[in-house]
């Protein structure tokens, strides 16, 4: 049950990105699409994953004072990986000419290193708890992660070119500010209040 | 002419934060007063423009001739972790009044990804030394201007009677929004 748990409140009750506000830079710089928002929550998920798995591993025997660099050399290891592996998987340029998923989120990749997701849970969660628990802990909270980002990425391309995921259903232009930076903004911050606007009613 | 253009291009045109979505935690995170927003925008310049000068020789000079380019993430991220810290301890020795103005806004920043932005950014562009420090110079002032203006609206803000799910962050992202597009009203000034 508590396994269960652990995994699942990364989703809705401790969203990384509509509750707790973290990693809010690639949460607006990627998800001008919904297909950008999924590629860069998996990136981010895998990161997530591998190094709360690592870090449980070894928090026991790094000491306390060399906590912090020690555990962003591991989660920069595992960028590095996800870096060299999109570029060499996902770097082939759309039919149209468009651009590859790996150029679309450019910078983003390496910057998932100082993604506060990330630190934030191998210092909270990671370096106490059991390599089990904090295996899931990181999946669940990279899932909730990237279903925020393809949320936020869907709605920007739905209200922005009237398609989601590359298949279009409106016809016409649609309005282009959302693909544009500050449809970010304003899809974001709609979302939020939107969120709260829930969670006062269940409360 | 060249420095310039961009100085004009990454205030204005590329603003890091309105456009390139770098540095968006500070700037949610530490806007609530115009005093603080200061503080931070200078915390943010001292680092970078050493930070990028740093990595800039390290690249140059160390993983480029090695051949190991694709370390880059590791010991940029390391390196300004370390410089972090060593800024800190220095400034605490030789000037404690800007130590004192700055002080708490150090450690936060190494979680700041306009610093490692910025640095691999200037390796991306393939700038020189001097280009890339005036990179820095004006990213740091751009992140300024963006975040000293978001404050200042933000205290101004406070006063306003708005419905009781929008207050705090999502007033906050829709305010940022619309500033945002002000900041488009500068593009195709620098191609």
């Amino acid at each position: 049950m508590s396994n269960l748990k652990n995994f699942a409140k990364g989703f809705v009750k401790e969203n990384p990105v509509f509750v707790l506000f973290l990693g809010l830079c690639p949460t607006l710089g990627t998800t001008s699409s919904a297909l950008n928002g999924l590629g860069m929550g998996l990136a981010t998920t895998f990161v997530l994953a591998m190094s709360n798995l690592v870090i449980s591993l070894v928090a026991s025997v790094i000491p306390d004072k060399v906590r912090i660099p020690s555990f962003i050399v591991i989660i920069a290891s595992f960028v590095t990986i996800v870096d060299l592996l999109m570029s060499a998987y996902t770097n082939t340029p759309g039919p149209n000419g468009e651009p590859s998923l790996y150029d679309q989120l450019g910078i983003f990749i390496p910057l998932i290193v100082v993604n506060c997701i990330v630190l934030g849970r191998a210092e909270a969660f990671a370096s106490k708890n059991s390599v089990f628990s904090s295996l899931l802990d990181g999946l669940g909270m990279g899932l909730g992660f990237a279903f925020a980002l393809t949320l936020l990425g869907s709605v920007r391309e739905i209200l922005g070119s009237g398609s989601v995921f590359g298949f279009k259903f409106i016809q016409g232009d649609g309005i282009l500010m959302f693909v544009s930076p500050p449809g970010a903004f304003l899809a974001l911050g709609f979302l939020i209040m939107l969120m709260n606007k829930w969670k006062q009613k269940i409360v | 002419m060249e420095y310039v253009l961009i100085i004009i291009s990454a205030v204005f045109v590329n603003n890091i934060v309105l456009t390139q979505f770098l540095g968006i935690c500070p700037f949610i995170g530490v806007s609530n007063k115009v005093d603080t927003a200061f503080g931070m925008a200078g915390a943010v310049t001292f680092v970078m423009v050493i930070a990028t000068m740093v990595t800039y020789i390290l690249q140059h000079y160390v993983l480029l001739p090695l051949g190991i380019p694709f370390m880059q993430t590791v010991t940029f991220i390391l390196v300004i972790a370390a410089l972090v810290q060593l800024v800190e301890i220095i400034l605490k020795k030789v000037s404690p009044a800007l130590y004192q103005a700055l002080g708490i806004f150090l450690p936060l920043i190494t979680t700041n990804c306009t610093i490692l932005g910025v640095a691999i950014l200037a390796v991306q562009k393939d700038f020189n030394l001097i280009e890339s420090v005036v990179f820095a110079i004006s990213n740091a002032l751009g992140f300024g201007l963006a975040l000293i203006t978001f404050s200042g609206i933000r205290e101004q803000l406070d006063l306003a009677d708005i419905p009781k799910s929008m207050k705090g962050v999502p007033i906050a992202f829709i305010i940022a929004g619309l500033l945002a597009m002000a900041f488009m009203g500068f593009a195709g000034i620098v191609k």
